[in-house]
This record gives C-alpha cells, sequence and structure tokens, in this order.
C-alpha cells in the first residue's frame, strides 16, 4: 500500500486523516502521476485541488515531498524513492507557506 | 413565515444566522468550510432547504458544496468516496471548463489583460451562485474570468453557456481590481428565457432564449474612466438589482453612477440624485415596495470605506434621486469598513428586512426595512457574501 500525506484542508474536504493509504495498479515504476490517479479516483472531491482539471498541472502553492527530499519539480512520471513504493515512507502533499 | 436564515460567506468560512419572524435574537452556526473563502451560498427558492456555497482556495482552487437540509451538513456533489479502488469517480463538481468546441460558434480564448494586450481566459473561481427559481438542481454559476456555467444535475457537472462569451465583444472585457469577474445573475422571473448578468469590466448583458445568445445592454452608461466614455462595452458595473415583479425595471450600482433602466436595460438614466457620493458596490430592493431602493455609498474607487467615517444605507421610496440615510443603529464614527457587491440582501417577510455585512466582519440586519440597525454579528472574517431564506 502506498501512503499519502494531504494537508489539512484536503484532509477536511476528503474528510479522512493526515494519511491515506492507496492501492496503486502499475505496470512499471510507481510514480508520482499514478499516485495522484488512484487519489483522485478513491477520493473524487480531490479533484482539481492538486492537478488542474485539464492540463494535470501542480496547482502553484502546491509541493511534493518524499524521504527528505523535495520532489516537486520532478517529472510527474519519474519513478518516485523506493521507500515510498514500499510503503516506508509515505508521499507528503504539502501546501506552500504563503498568504494568509 | 416561522423565521429566516441569513447564508454569510466570509474570507475564511460561511456562517449560518438564524432567527424568528421577528429577527432580534440570532443562532449563530459556522465557520462552515474553516479556512476556506466562501464567495457565496444561496438558498434554492424551490426548496429553502437546499443550499449551494462557492469554496476557493489560493492554493486549492475551486470547491462547490451543496447541502440538502438547510446547512446542517454539506456535501460534494458527485464526490463521494468511491468504494472501490479504480472506480471511476462519480462527479466533476469542482471541473469547470470553457467551451471551446466549434459548436459554439465563436470561441473566445482571450481577452483584454491589464496592459491592454489580449490574455488567455483562464478559470479562477466562482463569484455567484443562482439557483434556478423552480428547479433544485438547476443553478447558475458566475465565475472569474468571465463566464456563466450551468449545472442541470445538483452541481455535479458544469458546462459552459457559451453564447456570452461568443457574443464577440469578449476581446475588449477587461479585469477590474478585482479580477475579471461575472458577478451578478439575475434571473427574470416573468420570462424563464430571460438572464440578466453583469461583468466587471464588461458591463451588464441579456439573454432571451434562455442563455444561448447575448447583448450588451449598456447604453446609457458613461463611465470616463474608459477610452470611450459610452462604449458598448467596458463599463465597470458592481451589481444590479430588480424587484420580482417589475422584471423589466432594474436598478444599477456601478463603478461611479447609481443608474435605473425601465425597459430591461435597452436604457439607462442616472439616479444617483442627492447621494454624498455615488461609488459603491451593493444595490437591492425592497421586498414589497418596488421604488424602495438601498445603496451603501463608499467614498470613492481609490477610498473603499464610507465617507466621513459613517456607516450609511441610503433609500430612496421614489425609484432613485431623492435619497434618505440610515443611520439608526449603525457606527456614526470612525467606521472604514466596506460593504462588497454580493453582501447586501432582503427578506420577504413582512416588515421587509434588509441585511449587510463589512469587510470588518459585522453583519447588520434591520426588521423594518431600514428604519433601524442592529449587529446580528460582529467579529466575523471579512465578509464576502450575505443571503436570506424566509422559512415557513
Amino acid at each position: 500500500m502506498i501512503r499519502v500525506v494531504l494537508p489539512p484542508h484536503l484532509q477536511t474536504l476528503a474528510q479522512v486523516g493526515s494519511e491515506v493509504t492507496l492501492d496503486v495498479t502499475r505496470n512499471g515504476p510507481l510514480t508520482r502521476a499514478a499516485v495522484l490517479d488512484a487519489l483522485e479516483a478513491r477520493y473524487p472531491m480531490l479533484r482539481g485541488t492538486i492537478r488542474d482539471h485539464t492540463t494535470a498541472q501542480r496547482r502553484p502553492f502546491l509541493r511534493f515531498f518524499a524521504c527528505a527530499r523535495d520532489l516537486t519539480h520532478d517529472p510527474a512520471d519519474a519513478p518516485l524513492p523506493e521507500p515510498v513504493t514500499t510503503g516506508q515512507e509515505p508521499l507528503l502533499i504539502v501546501g506552500a507557506i504563503a498568504g494568509g | 413565515m416561522s423565521g429566516v436564515r441569513v447564508l454569510v460567506g466570509t474570507r475564511k468560512g460561511a456562517f449560518l444566522l438564524t432567527a424568528d419572524g421577528k429577527r432580534k435574537r440570532w443562532t449563530v452556526s459556522g465557520p462552515h468550510f474553516a479556512g476556506w473563502e466562501i464567495y457565496h451560498l444561496k438558498g434554492s427558492p424551490a426548496d429553502p432547504n437546499r443550499i449551494y456555497a462557492s469554496q476557493s482556495s489560493g492554493w486549492f482552487g475551486q470547491v462547490i458544496q451543496r447541502s440538502c437540509d438547510g446547512g446542517n451538513t454539506w456535501e460534494t456533489p458527485g464526490g463521494g468516496v468511491t468504494s472501490e479502488p479504480g472506480e471511476m469517480p462519480r462527479g466533476e463538481s469542482n471541473k469547470f471548463v470553457y467551451d471551446v468546441s466549434p459548436e459554439t460558434g465563436k470561441p473566445l480564448t482571450t481577452h483584454q489583460w491589464y496592459d491592454g494586450t489580449q490574455h488567455p481566459w483562464e478559470f479562477k473561481r466562482v463569484w455567484h451562485l443562482e439557483p434556478s427559481l423552480t428547479d433544485p438542481d438547476a443553478v447558475y454559476a458566475g465565475v472569474e474570468d468571465a463566464g456563466l456555467f450551468r449545472t442541470s444535475d445538483g452541481g455535479t457537472t458544469w458546462q459552459e453557456l457559451a453564447g456570452l462569451r461568443g457574443h464577440g465583444s469578449g476581446p475588449k472585457w477587461q479585469p477590474g481590481a478585482g479580477g475579471m469577474c461575472l458577478h451578478t445573475i439575475l434571473l427574470d422571473p416573468q420570462n424563464p428565457r430571460r438572464i440578466y448578468i453583469a461583468i466587471s469590466a464588461a458591463g451588464a448583458f441579456r439573454t432571451d432564449d434562455g442563455g444561448k445568445t447575448w447583448r450588451p445592454i449598456n447604453r446609457g452608461l458613461y463611465s470616463k474612466y474608459i477610452p470611450e466614455p459610452t462604449a458598448e462595452v467596458g463599463h465597470c458595473v458592481h451589481r444590479i438589482a430588480l424587484h420580482p415583479s417589475r422584471s423589466n425595471v432594474l436598478f444599477m450600482q456601478k463603478h461611479w453612477d447609481v443608474m435605473r433602466s425601465d425597459d430591461g436595460g435597452d436604457s439607462w438614466r442616472e439616479v444617483s440624485g442627492n447621494l454624498p457620493t455615488d461609488f459603491g458596490f451593493v444595490i437591492d430592493v425592497h421586498a414589497h415596495e418596488p421604488e424602495t431602493v438601498y445603496v451603501v455609498p463608499i467614498k470613492s474607487d481609490s477610498e473603499h470605506y464610507p465617507p466621513d467615517g459613517r456607516l450609511r444605507v441610503y433609500r430612496s421610496k421614489s425609484g432613485g434621486n431623492e435619497w434618505e440615510p440610515l443611520t439608526k443603529g449603525l457606527p456614526q464614527q470612525d467606521c472604514y469598513v466596506n460593504v462588497l457587491r454580493d453582501a447586501m440582501c432582503v427578506d420577504s417577510l413582512d416588515p421587509c428586512g434588509v441585511y449587510f455585512g463589512t469587510t470588518g466582519g459585522q453583519v447588520y440586519g434591520s426588521a423594518d426595512g431600514g428604519d433601524s440597525w442592529a449587529p446580528i454579528v460582529r467579529d466575523l472574517p471579512a465578509v464576502l457574501s450575505v443571503e436570506v431564506q424566509a422559512l415557513l
């Protein structure tokens, strides 16, 4: 199972705790795009809140971290770190510290 | 009538204020959607338990919320948790995608930007939700960048009425200071095929065929801040209001000027009269007196607060031109709040109730048509919108 940590507002919106677990279908390496696809399929109310509906681009004030690394600017189809693929570490979706 | 429910959207959540028909003692519920901007909430005239809310955030974008029990519980339409991994999502309730299909005739992809260049249309948020007068599942949404959307399935999916942007003047529309927003939607209770809308800064438009085709209705407006002051489009209309019994009579608060039309917007004349300033945002009409109109004058477009630090609602009982200040119960010194365009409403009780909210977080109510006022709440986040429902 893949672990994903959501920012507080998205926890409220999806009515979940800080961390959700996902069974991600994949044919090759686990990617951020595949995790987000699975997350949005399980929690449809999150569609559009992390990635743009049409372009699938990351919303500007969100970042992705895992294993103490900033993965935000890695390609969405790049393999995620091994500890994420085994469930040892979560993928963190973090709201930028900006505004009020 | 057994009571009223006031729906308040703020910068940091929604609040529901309820009272019996006397409107003296209030119960406050909230914050709902704490921490999110709630640009607007509105109940269905066909089913008061059905309420729609526009929830948005600079981080997470747009979400549509719906309540079927008068605001006690909320759901994202069609967005419930799927039961099986990989199951297809059941809805797209926060998906607003402009229609650029060839079938719309003239799909527009750009509008005028602040520097005069053309800029692509980009969805930002829903400013205003206008439920159908007859169908609880049908709602219109006015959005930024300016466009009009409609749902017929209770908010689960939204489709653009692309004929508005396809009208042809879109490249001349431009954002106001608050963005290029479609903020006013008036459904004609006497003609279900007629809808009025207003855009900052493009002006007012009308359809007479249920939204397929539109035309600008800005003749008589004079805006000295645009290159051609009497242009067909480009006017910064802040709000329009009508009385249900006379839906061809419109009252407008423009950037500057309070205006009136007696022919469904075909022509306008100024009725600012003796107002201390004719800049402002809100305007509304008494529920039982079609010639009684309310505005809240704001000092100027560079100083968004009441003149002289005195918060005064002005009322005209003659359809404009002659205005009287209403001050009883309102702060008459050191008051420097603003009242935003969606933050005034009237209820249908007798006597008519009038409500407005401020950027200082106060919501004021009057249970006697504006003669006297009292704060319902004083310390909410900045108020973006105020709507009221009369409850049986």
